[in-house]
């Protein structure tokens, strides 16, 4: 088996590569270099962690209060809505 | 029964809100008109001249949610299919107001520079030059109910609406409505390169806003 030569990649350059990483978009030898160093890095696993949570977090629903006029407008439309489908 | 379903949407179960809209639950309905008419209506605005259209297109969006909502297969999520319909409603719109919306223009005009700020990794004549100088905190020693708080959604929220117009409609289309990245650059009219550099700056915004908000108290 080949021995992938030795990079350093650093915390730096790696925090730029995250969204390629879980895009899947980085070239293999990329990909396990970033890798590699996940594995002796527990700063950038944290990293990573964050930005996963960061994408799970931005998905989930979170209350705002739209424009009060649109809202009623839409309640009486749902109400409407609601009465054609008895 | 307003007491029932309120919070619904938490459980993230597609099933059990489609199945209440059709019953006609109007609890339901007014948590997703609050969860998401505010992400719709600017999203709708990168597409439209005004915000009175935009606020139509919202409108006939909802309108058509419920009109559609017995032919919803669940082929995707109601939440991706609910910003499908609203992109569709918006770009017609901005096609009959002759707005193009040149967003491939933009990329690039935006912020360039490190995702994190320099400072917080070691200098050149550091033993480990590039390397944490300042490390990101580990999730794992924050309480998870701090996490989950809304206030915690709030501030990654409220980071969203102040990133520049295309990362903001990039990352809401991706990491919200959850469309892949060739419907995003499709809709959009990004090239994928582009649609993952946008996507890379405005969630390493969002990162940043998770973490200032859980190093404060």
């Amino acid at each position: 088996m080949a021995v992938p030569e030795q990079t350093d990649l650093t915390c730096q350059e790696l925090v730029e590569l995250v969204t390629d990483y879980l895009e899947g978009a980085l070239a293999p030898r990329d990909r396990l270099d970033f890798e590699r160093h996940l594995v002796w890095c527990s700063w950038c696993r944290d990293y990573l962690d964050q930005m996963r949570t960061t994408i799970e977090l931005t998905g989930a629903p979170s209350v705002e209060e739209p424009a009060s006029p649109l809202r009623e407008q839409l309640l009486d439309a749902f109400r409407d809505w609601k009465r054609t489908r008895e | 029964m307003a007491q029932a379903s309120s919070g619904l949407l938490a459980a993230n179960d597609d099933a059990v809100v489609v199945a209440a809209l059709r019953r006609g639950d109007e609890s339901v309905f007014t948590e997703l008109v609050n969860a998401y008419s505010s992400s719709l209506l600017r999203l709708a605005q990168d597409f439209v001249r005004t915000r009175p259209v935009a606020e139509e297109v919202v409108q006939e969006t909802w309108l058509a949610v419920l009109s559609g909502i017995d032919r919803f297969e669940g082929r995707s999520s109601l939440k991706t299919w609910l910003f499908r319909i609203l992109v569709n409603k918006a770009k017609t719109r901005g096609v009959r107001e002759a707005r193009t919306v040149p967003f491939s223009s933009f990329v690039g005009d935006e912020d360039t520079g490190p995702v994190v700020p320099e400072e917080r990794f070691r200098g050149p004549d550091d033993q480990w030059p590039g390397h944490w100088a300042s490390p990101p905190v580990p999730l794992d020693t924050v309480p998870e109910t701090r996490l989950l708080a809304r206030e915690t959604r709030q501030r990654i929220a409220g980071a969203l609406e102040t990133l520049p117009d295309t990362q903001r409609a990039v990352v809401t289309l991706r990491d919200v409505a959850g469309w892949d990245s060739e419907e995003v650059c499709e809709a959009l009219g990004l090239s994928e390169g582009n649609q993952r550099v946008l996507l890379h700056r405005g969630r390493a915004k969002l990162r940043a806003a998770l973490e200032d908000y859980l190093e404060e108290s």
